[in-house]
């Protein structure tokens, strides 16, 4: 026979401080659980995204970015006229050639960031399908004009359309913002490469990136390049590329998360068997009386059990309310692989809000489940006879 | 301090609730040492940073080299009194994810400008007289394992290949900020062994000055030398360097601010949750006390007092376990941190927190307390 | 201490008002009492007279709705919560039914806690309350919690507690009300010693005629009205 749900709710609202403190301490573990998981995810999406499954990008061998990356002019060509590159629609092959380098530039709030500046060719927005622009327009060839990402726009200093921009030397025109749909590409600064060149006295590019016509063409092109002793470059997936740059961070972040939730954890399964403890202690008499009405052990153990449970779930529920609003914002940290400045969002997914919740039932399950147990166990005549 | 035993002995009550709560704010303030020193462990470069040192570099971004010509014309600034130079090497040791730094540096000068590299004139001989050798920090070498004489083999992701350095020295730092993490190796060996456009070329010079007023002055004076040129400088102390490098990581210290506040509010709701229960629980005891004479203040701070007592205890508990932990693990999550270790300010400060965190929690239940009508509250329970 | 006629107690038309659920209770109606020092007197009546509200009132810890209760030369109604506590220290012993020591003190903490209220060093506090504990004749159970102890010891050593400050008046309810026969005599032994060896004025409320019989005076509360 089961104790009727409404016993228990009746019992929460009965003492309301206690509930709303337990709860919000539960709810607050969720929080952090939440939102060191949306920061990990954000980041990481944020890197992944950025390269696609179709497309191979070409470094120099033994590089792990771009930035310390070398691909000389005759290589580029050299590798631009393999015959697995996929074709524009004019037929000339889907693939480009890019300068990176990294510019100190000053933040919105006056500290400084290392920002990606990019040398690109007209082919370079065709292999980013996921770029496009929002404001002004794409940059001239052989002028000294810029296009931002949107985000770099929003977290570095004279940025704005229409602003211009002193690199190498140089002022350049911010004539269009693009954005890369939250991808690292809108941390960056685009321009022309040739242009760059000279400008940044770079004799060289960092990279090529290309469009398989084939995805199972990926291996032979592979092959080929990386064998060919002239080049001495590797050949890697885009994606694969951009998601191992974000791998190390994102475990740290992961990590410490993990760390501290599970601690905070414990500390808040303390909090819940205080609660619990005490409510039990106060309910010694019903305890006695249900008992003597027939119910059985199991039931009474269930009943505070379920009560345990459902106050950690309110909590849950709370702390997930909570981490919406952190939803899409955006922050920045240094990529560490590239030592430069990337902003990502906040990324709270459904599945978050979800362990986030379940998370919570297992600390109020853990934390109802001994003093349940004492419920339980209680003497009928000795529960009765306690004041 | 006659009261002292009252408190006590009302925490001895029930000792299940006394533990549970010590320990859960003891697990706030031992996370809140462990993230506050997260933030401390970035800013450790800050505080081995030498006052009478300036680090020189491109204007636009370390990722630009200057000349090695560069170096004579320093080396005439009035004010400079040593210099030393060198370049991010930028490789790791088998697995890209065995991270750490390594320079390589202008021997001759090294230990001259970093008296905090502390070194045994033997080792430091060795270390100059063989080309190919290198020096480590000592929790480097107890990390993986590295002794004197060992062939230490790199992969360079900036200069390609596989390096093999001979461990000639394990230096240790002179104060506990210097970190102990990094592979020193010559300068000159990595420059011969580049293609010849790629040679004699420094990513960071350091200069000594005569004293820590000079730092405006010469820095001004070395980017006036080279602004016009095709690799203009940038000069600034070694601590403004520092402190660029970090807050180029973002936002990481309000990110672990917010977190960190989150936990100690999480625990102080669950705190003053116990301490009303432990008040209302009591509710006939205390009204005996007031029967007794005793004033609504004094019974204020006998519950509060319980509250601060519990807390600073769970503090302290938390605080010595954090700085305990760090220091005996030589923990670097994963090299993220070279030096991990609790500050003593860290410790006072998360004391401090306890104390707040038990006077709010002790605020509600002892009012309440204090507030208590004698003659209903006996009535009500007896 | 005490007027100049010596009167301890004035109690002129005092009424007590509860309200239960927004319903009045008139629990006293018109109170007037006059106690003398040295004076055992009992306060008899049926439950929910009002006599202990009575005795709580004398003893300072609660507060008529209306009429003047003056004891030991302090009109009550004028102090402050903090004053009014420094004379429950000073003037008032108190014996409850259900003796309320504190649990986790064991017998000699729980005696010493008047005490603690004073400026006696911990020697003198000591003395004190070994004496205390001697006179109740519990010298030998000073370690022991209240839960170790008998009701009857219990009892006792609440009294040792009650006159451990040497107060003015001793105030007790239903003292023995909790008690079988052997022990509860005991203890009014004992209350009508330290009436008459250590000259305390006690006032004790019981609905126990044969408790009242030890007594010099007997009031009778009915109905929130006094009689002698």
């Amino acid at each position: 026979m089961a104790i009727p749900l409404a016993y228990n709710l009746r019992n929460l609202s009965a003492r309301k401080v206690s509930t709303v403190l337990t709860a919000l301490g539960i709810g607050l573990v969720s929080w952090v659980f939440i939102f060191t998981l949306a920061l990990a995810g954000g980041f990481q999406s944020a890197l992944q995204a950025t390269g696609s499954p179709t497309n191979a990008i070409v470094i120099r061998n033994g590089s792990t970015a771009e930035l310390t990356s070398i691909v000389a002019r005759d290589a580029a060509a050299s590798i631009e006229s393999q015959p697995e590159i996929a074709r524009a629609p004019d037929g000339t092959p889907l693939a480009t050639h890019e300068l990176v380098v990294l510019w100190n530039l000053k933040r919105k709030n006056g500290t400084p960031a290392n920002v990606v500046v990019r040398g690109v060719t007209a082919k370079s927005v065709a292999l980013r399908p996921k770029i496009h622009l929002v404001e002004g327009r794409m940059f001239r060839p052989g002028l000294e004009e810029v296009v931002v990402g949107k985000l770099a726009q929003a977290r570095i200093a004279h940025c704005a359309l229409g602003d211009r921009i002193k690199l190498a030397g140089r002022q350049w025109s911010i004539v269009g913002v693009f954005d890369a749909q939250g991808t690292a590409f809108d941390s960056e600064i685009w321009g022309d490469v040739e242009l760059f060149m000279p400008v940044f006295d770079r004799p060289v590019y960092q990279s090529v990136t290309l469009r398989l016509d084939e995805p199972s063409h990926f291996g032979a092109l592979r092959k080929r390049l990386e064998a060919d002793p002239r080049m001495s470059v590797q050949v890697k997936h885009e994606d694969e590329f951009y998601a191992a740059q974000s791998a190390t961070l994102a475990a740290l972040l992961r990590g410490l998360g993990l760390f501290v939730t599970l601690v905070m954890a414990l500390g808040a399964i303390f909090g819940a068997l205080n609660t619990m403890y005490a409510a039990v202690g106060s309910r010694t008499k019903e305890i006695g009386t249900l008992l003597a009405l027939g119910f059985s052990r199991g039931s009474i153990l269930t009943s505070f059990l379920i009560e345990s449970v459902l106050l950690a779930t309110l909590g849950g529920l709370l702390g997930s309310l909570m981490t919406l609003p952190v939803n899409g914002i955006t922050t920045s940290t240094m990529n560490f692989a590239s030592f430069s400045e990337i902003a990502f969002r906040f990324q709270v997914t459904p599945s978050m809000l979800l362990s986030g919740m379940i998370f919570a039932a297992v600390m109020g399950a853990l934390g109802g489940f001994f003093p349940s147990r004492k419920a339980a166990r209680r003497v009928i005549v000795e529960a009765l006879r306690e004041a | 301090m006659k009261y002292l035993r009252l408190i006590v002995a009302n925490l001895l009550r029930s000792k299940r609730r006394t533990f549970l709560t010590v320990f859960s704010i003891a697990i706030a303030l031992f996370l809140f040492c462990t993230l506050r020193t997260v933030i401390t462990s970035f800013e450790a470069s800050l505080r081995a940073s030498q006052a009478t040192r300036l680090v020189v570099r491109h204007a636009a971004s370390l990722v630009f080299p200057l000349p090695l010509a560069y170096r004579e014309r320093l080396a005439q600034v009035p004010g400079v009194t040593g210099i030393s130079y060198g370049n991010w090497f930028g490789g790791y040791y088998q697995d890209p994810k065995n991270q750490f730094a390594q320079f390589a540096m202008d021997v001759p000068t090294l230990l001259d400008l970093f008296p905090e590299v502390v070194l045994p004139t033997a080792q430091a001989e060795a270390f100059r007289s063989e080309r190919t050798a290198c020096i480590i920090g000592g929790a480097l070498a107890r990390k993986y394992g590295w002794k004197l004489g060992d062939q230490v083999p790199i992969i360079g992701t900036i200069f390609p290949g596989e390096w093999r350095f001979v461990v000639r020295g394990i230096y240790t730092g002179q104060t506990k900020d210097v970190d102990e993490n990094t592979l020193f190796f010559h300068w000159d060996y990595l420059n011969e062994s580049l293609p010849e456009g790629r040679r004699n070329f420094v990513g960071i010079y350091w200069l000594r000055i005569a004293s820590p007023d000079l730092a405006a002055s010469v820095s001004g004076r070395v980017d006036a030398i080279f602004e016009n040129s095709p690799q203009p400088t940038k000069t600034e102390t070694e601590k403004a360097f520092q402190a660029g490098f970090i807050s180029m990581i973002g936002n990481v210290q309000l990110l672990l601010t917010i977190i960190g506040s989150a936990i100690v509010f999480a625990i102080m709701l669950v705190t003053i949750n116990t301490m009303m229960m432990a008040a209302r629980e009591r509710t006939r005891e205390i009204a005996v006390l007031k029967t007794l004479g005793f004033s609504d203040g004094l019974i204020l701070r006998l519950v509060g007092g319980e509250a601060l007592f519990l807390s600073l205890l769970g503090g302290a508990l938390g605080c010595g376990l954090a700085a305990l932990v760090f220091r005996e693990s030589d923990f670097t999550a994963g090299g993220f941190f070279p030096n991990f270790r609790v500050l003593p300010e860290t410790v006072l400060l998360g004391l401090l927190l306890a104390a707040i965190m038990g006077f709010l929690s002790g605020v509600a239940p002892a009012v309440q307390a204090a507030r208590l009508e004698i003659a209903s509250a006996l009535r009500k329970v007896a | 201490m005490a007027s100049e006629n010596g009167t301890l107690i004035h109690l002129r038309d005092v009424h007590k008002v509860y309200y239960r659920d927004r319903i009045e209770v008139p629990v006293l109606q018109g109170i007037n009492l006059d106690v003398h020092e040295g004076e055992f007197l009992a306060l008899m009546g049926p439950s929910g007279s009002g006599k202990s509200t009575l005795l709580n009132l004398i003893a300072g810890i609660d507060a008529p709705t209306k009429g003047e209760v003056r004891v030991a030369g302090e009109s009550l109604g004028t102090l402050k919560p903090s004053r009014l506590a420094a004379w429950r220290a000073r003037h008032i012993g108190f014996i409850f039914q259900l003796y309320n020591l504190i649990p986790v003190l064991t017998a000699y903490q729980n005696v010493e806690l008047p005490l603690l209220l004073t400026r006696l060093s911990s020697r003198e506090r000591k003395k004190r309350v070994l004496f205390a504990l001697g006179l109740v004749g519990l010298e030998g159970r000073a370690k022991h919690f209240p839960r170790q102890l008998s009701g009857g010891e219990e009892q006792r050593v609440a009294i040792a507690r009650a006159i451990v400050a040497d107060p003015t008046l001793l105030v007790a309810d239903e003292p023995t009300g909790d008690l079988d026969a052997k022990n509860a005599a005991e203890i009014l032994t004992l209350l009508k010693r330290l009436n008459e060896e250590l000259k305390k004025t006690v006032l004790m409320v019981t609905h126990d005629p044969h408790a009242a019989e030890r007594a010099h005076l007997i009031y009778h509360l009915d109905k929130g009205v006094l009689q002698s």
